[in-house]
């Protein structure tokens, strides 16, 4: 068994978990935030990559405990006071979803490829940062463009904040 | 329209929890006494279970119970059954084989499950499940279609000599052998359509609870018709009866077919959360178990051939198709390569003479079902390729042959069943070849050969049946259910709706798009109005989502449910307002007397059907009323895609530089909705056109069993699209909707290979058009069609 301590979502969370616990296991059954969601075994789809340190991380390939000390960031996080992020409301005006399996891990890919990359994403770039997560139902068009509108207002945001 | 109402972009109301990580799929839920089932499955494509030897699996920490197949069929659990009766053409009804939800003598794909280990935790079910030893004597599999026919083939079932499952014909062949003997020209080719996992992305799951005390099932799980689920459990399965058995679909993340059917994991789960005694068992499928158990769909392999007059007048089809249905029969497997294929080989096409034999066969793979489209990308592709590949050999312009052959006059019978009731195929021609800049073509294909690349452009033009439907129609060709749609109006004291429908959503929108047809009557807010669906205990029944049936079945019978509540409402205003009841209009949230000033809100008249007080005399209070809708006909979405490509010779790398889509989907009620629905049938058609394969090797060992090996479409493997529409209304029902969910995956495929070949200016190619095929076609002249 493992101790870890992780602050989730701004809280300090901590459990004693069994050493092979994955960090999707720990943030989905011990904290019971499922908006994570897992839809492969390979670390292929997504559909679960949260933020561990401000990074964008598959949870089904990290273990709990090495997420251990760390800032963990999910989807239920991103919304702040009350607010959608501007990568969830582009998602909403451009009906960047469908079925909604692979959406959390699409927004918190998509927030993460802005924090690396900037707020001017082509569509070749958005396209190509997304090999990681896989969609089944929009064939990508509307993600795509759900994220290089995203992209744009989190870009306001940041001037504003530079300001 | 307004600016919510029919016709209108109005963004998804479920969205929200979607994008804040509040949806509730099924592997989300979480009660009180939880256990866990893991399944022992067989590693063997054929083998005779010999002995199970769950002696020390037992003894392991938390497991409550260990049970295999002959315990279930010993507690009366009733086989799978296939839910449509096909009839070889001699007559004989088809050969059927057991199929137990866990195998008893036999297992016959790698998958097959076997024992089933409930326990209290996840790791502690899989852990035992690892631990339980199967003896097997492993058996020689057959896997293709064409090996399983062989007299010398592993039999599968003592019911299917030669593994044949029926031997069916549609059409005159006397006629269409007359056609040919009197062509001008015949064409012909030979077609491979390949397997594909369907691959929604949340796995297969199922939560059974068990309530000892009123012995009352509900069941949480992955379904596209809940109700359909517990109607084929109750009343073959015999898990429960219907009265004890709650099935609830809750945020199902994608089905595509796949999650229509009763799988036999749902079946165990609920047999042996009662015979563990144990309040609650859980079971979500990891991807591996997706590729090796959920439906596989298409594996059609056919040979055909058309005649042509010296006009150029299609004068006959000829069709030969051998289809793999896999190691069992799953439920609608027997129609997908019969009433849902050949039905739909007269195309566009005006073909006075169709003749089409279809065999269908066990091997030792996945069972085969409907996958988006199921039936119709088949015949689709079929029919496509072969007015290419007739343009080619005729000598002319792919386009000017479709044209000339195109169904001009509605409603036109064809020879194969269906009736075309409205379309204008020219109109979608028309508008994809403008989109595409077809005139300007060979220009664009100088300039790539000036850089070395090949550039090829190639059309599909595509007509599929939706709706599935009407029930008499579909019970006279062998279905064992009607396929009508309920739904029930229930309108609030105070004036707010709910929508009861037996549809389901999985991706859909019917939260939004079902409402939008509330404010289009009522002029109410899109906000006032909520959807149910996919709870047995709320919607009565139900036959669920698949066939692109939602909008013209499922919103036509909101539409009957509507009238009803409009009537009776006009009738309680029209008393309240001392007026005709003729004269009444509800608009704008508004009931009035028109041409006065007399008005009164649409929530004092929702009230005043709760108060009673002031009711025309012996009115029921109350405004709540029901419908069932059966349609008269199939509904017919036709369109236009052409696809422009350019590969690179030295590698094979197919890069698609413009894809278009016209589509002729009828009355559409949210645009921004139906677009969605066509990008993604689109990614789906260009995955098997290009990338996907399921492969099984020669023991039956399925190769592409994780998204490692079987190629998903990623965002950069796909264009942007490039879709519109144009629009003949369906005749058939009240909103002349004619359904889009499953166009773009049925019309793509053809237009992305007749795109390659005539890159590469030869057809000898077959799907997927991957680099290495791609490359195979354009340096040896490529892999045979038929043999890969």
């Amino acid at each position: 068994m493992a101790k870890v301590e992780i602050t989730v979502n701004g809280k300090a969370t901590s459990a004693n978990v069994e050493d092979r616990t994955l960090l999707v296991d720990y943030l989905r059954e011990t904290r019971n935030l499922t908006g994570t969601h897992v839809g492969c075994d390979t670390s292929q789809c997504g559909a679960c990559v949260v933020h561990v340190d401000g990074k964008a991380v598959k949870s089904c390939t990290m273990l709990a405990a090495q997420a251990s000390g760390s800032d963990v960031k999910t989807i239920e996080g991103v919304a702040g006071n009350g607010a959608l992020h501007p990568m969830q409301e582009a998602f909403h005006q451009n009906h960047g979803l469908q079925c909604g399996f692979c959406t959390p891990g699409m927004i918190m890919a998509g927030i993460d490829m802005v924090n690396r990359l900037g707020p001017k994403l082509d569509e070749a770039t958005i396209r190509a940062e997304l090999e990681g997560n896989i969609c089944r139902c929009t064939g990508y068009h509307n993600i795509v463009k759900s994220i290089a509108a995203g992209a744009k207002e989190m870009g306001k945001g940041m001037k504003k904040a530079a300001q | 329209m307004g600016i919510e109402g029919i016709g209108a972009r109005v963004l998804r109301k479920e969205d929200k929890r979607f994008i804040t990580g509040a949806g509730r799929y099924t592997d989300d839920h979480k009660v009180a006494g939880m256990h866990y089932a893991a399944f022992v499955r067989s590693p063997h494509a054929y083998a005779k279970i010999k002995k199970i030897n769950i002696k020390a699996a037992s003894k392991m920490s938390g497991v409550a119970g260990i049970f295999n197949g002959k315990e279930l069929t010993g507690d009366g659990i009733g086989n799978i059954i296939c839910g449509w009766m096909v009839h070889s053409k001699d007559g004989s009804p088809m050969n059927m084989g057991a199929w137990s939800a866990l195998a008893t003598e036999y297992v016959r794909y790698v998958g097959d499950a076997v024992a089933v280990v409930i326990a209290e935790t996840l790791e502690e079910a899989q852990a035992a499940a690892e631990a339980v030893e199967v003896d097997y004597k492993v058996l020689k599999a057959v896997v293709s279609a064409e090996d399983a026919m062989d007299p010398k083939a592993p039999q599968l079932h003592p019911e299917a000599k030669n593994n044949i499952i029926y031997d069916w014909e549609i059409g005159e062949e006397d006629a269409t052998d007359a056609a040919f003997a009197k062509a001008a020209n015949v064409v012909e080719i030979d077609i491979r359509n390949n397997r594909l996992v369907p691959n929604p992305m949340e796995p297969r799951s199922a939560l059974v609870q068990y309530d000892a005390a009123e012995d009352h099932f509900t069941l949480h799980t992955t379904s596209q018709n809940p109700h359909v689920a517990r109607l084929v459990l109750s009343a073959f399965y015999q898990v429960a009866p219907e009265n004890k058995l709650r099935v609830i679909a809750p945020d199902v993340g994608g089905g595509f077919g796949a999650k229509i059917y009763i799988y036999p994991e749902e079946i165990v789960c609920l047999w042996a959360a009662k015979k563990a005694g144990v309040a609650a068992v859980k079971w979500t499928a990891s991807r591996s178990d997706a590729f090796l158990t959920d439906a596989h769909g298409r594996d059609h392999v056919s040979k055909a051939k058309m005649a042509f007059d010296k006009n150029n007048k299609i004068t006959g089809f000829k069709i030969e198709t051998l289809a793999n249905l896999g190691a069992y029969m799953s439920l609608f497997s027997s129609s997908v390569p019969t009433y849902l294929y050949a039905t739909l080989l007269s195309g566009q096409y005006n073909i006075p003479n169709i003749h089409c034999n279809v065999k269908t066969v066990y091997t030792n793979t996945v069972p085969v079902d409907a996958y988006r489209g199921a039936g119709r990308p088949e015949a689709t592709y079929l029919v496509e390729r072969m007015m290419t590949t007739a343009a080619r050999e005729l000598g002319v312009d792919p386009a000017e042959l479709r044209r000339k052959n195109f169904v001009q006059q509605f409603p036109h019978q064809t020879p194969v069943i269906m009736c075309y009731d409205a379309g204008d195929f020219g109109a979608s021609l028309d508008a994809a070849m403008a989109e595409i800049k077809y005139d300007s073509f060979e220009k664009r294909r100088k300039k790539s050969a000036k850089n070395g690349m090949l550039r090829g452009i190639g059309m599909s033009c595509y007509i599929e049946a939706c709706g599935i439907a009407p029930s008499a129609a579909v019970g006279s060709l062998g279905a064992g259910v009607g396929l009508w749609e309920s739904a029930e109006v229930r309108v609030n004291p105070v004036g707010t709706v709910e929508i009861l429908t037996g549809s389901h959503s999985h991706g859909q929108g019917h939260e939004t798009t079902f409402a939008q047809l509330v404010t289009d009557r009522f002029g109410l807010p899109n906000e006032n109005v909520q959807i149910v669906h996919g709870d047995t205990d709320k919607v009565q029944f139900g036959m669920g989502t698949y066939g692109s049936r939602s909008g013209a079945v499922g919103m036509s019978a909101i539409e009957k449910a509507l009238d009803k509540v409009e009537a009776k409402a006009k009738k309680i205003a029209a008393h309240m307002l001392e007026a005709a009841e003729g004269d009444i209009e509800i608009k704008n949230g508004e009931v009035m007397v028109k041409g006065t000033d007399k008005k009164l809100g649409w929530h004092e008249v929702c009230l005043g059907a709760y108060t009673g007080h002031n009711l025309p005399e012996g009115m029921e209070p109350g405004l709540k009323e029901g419908a069932f809708y059966d349609p008269t006909n199939f509904t017919f979405p036709a369109g236009c895609y052409i696809c422009e490509v350019e590969v690179d010779p030295n590698t094979g790398v197919t890069t698609i530089e413009k894809f278009v889509a016209a589509d002729d989907f009828g009355k559409i009620i949210n645009p921004m909705i139906v677009e969605g629905q066509v990008h993604g049938g689109l990614a789906q058609g260009i995955g098997q056109a290009m990338m996907e394969n399921a492969v099984y090797d020669d023991d039956g060992q399925l190769l592409s069993a994780s998204y490692m090996d079987y190629t998903m479409p990623r965002a950069d493997d796909l264009p942007s699209f490039n879709v519109s529409t144009t629009e003949t209304l369906c005749p058939g029902n009240p909103l002349g909707i004619k359904g889009c969910g499953e166009a773009g995956a049925i019309g793509s495929p053809p237009a992305v290979i007749n795109a390659i070949t005539d890159a590469i200016g030869h057809n000898n190619l077959t799907m997927p058009a991957s680099p290495q095929n791609v490359w195979a076609a354009i340096n040896d002249g490529g892999m045979s069609e038929a043999a890969e």
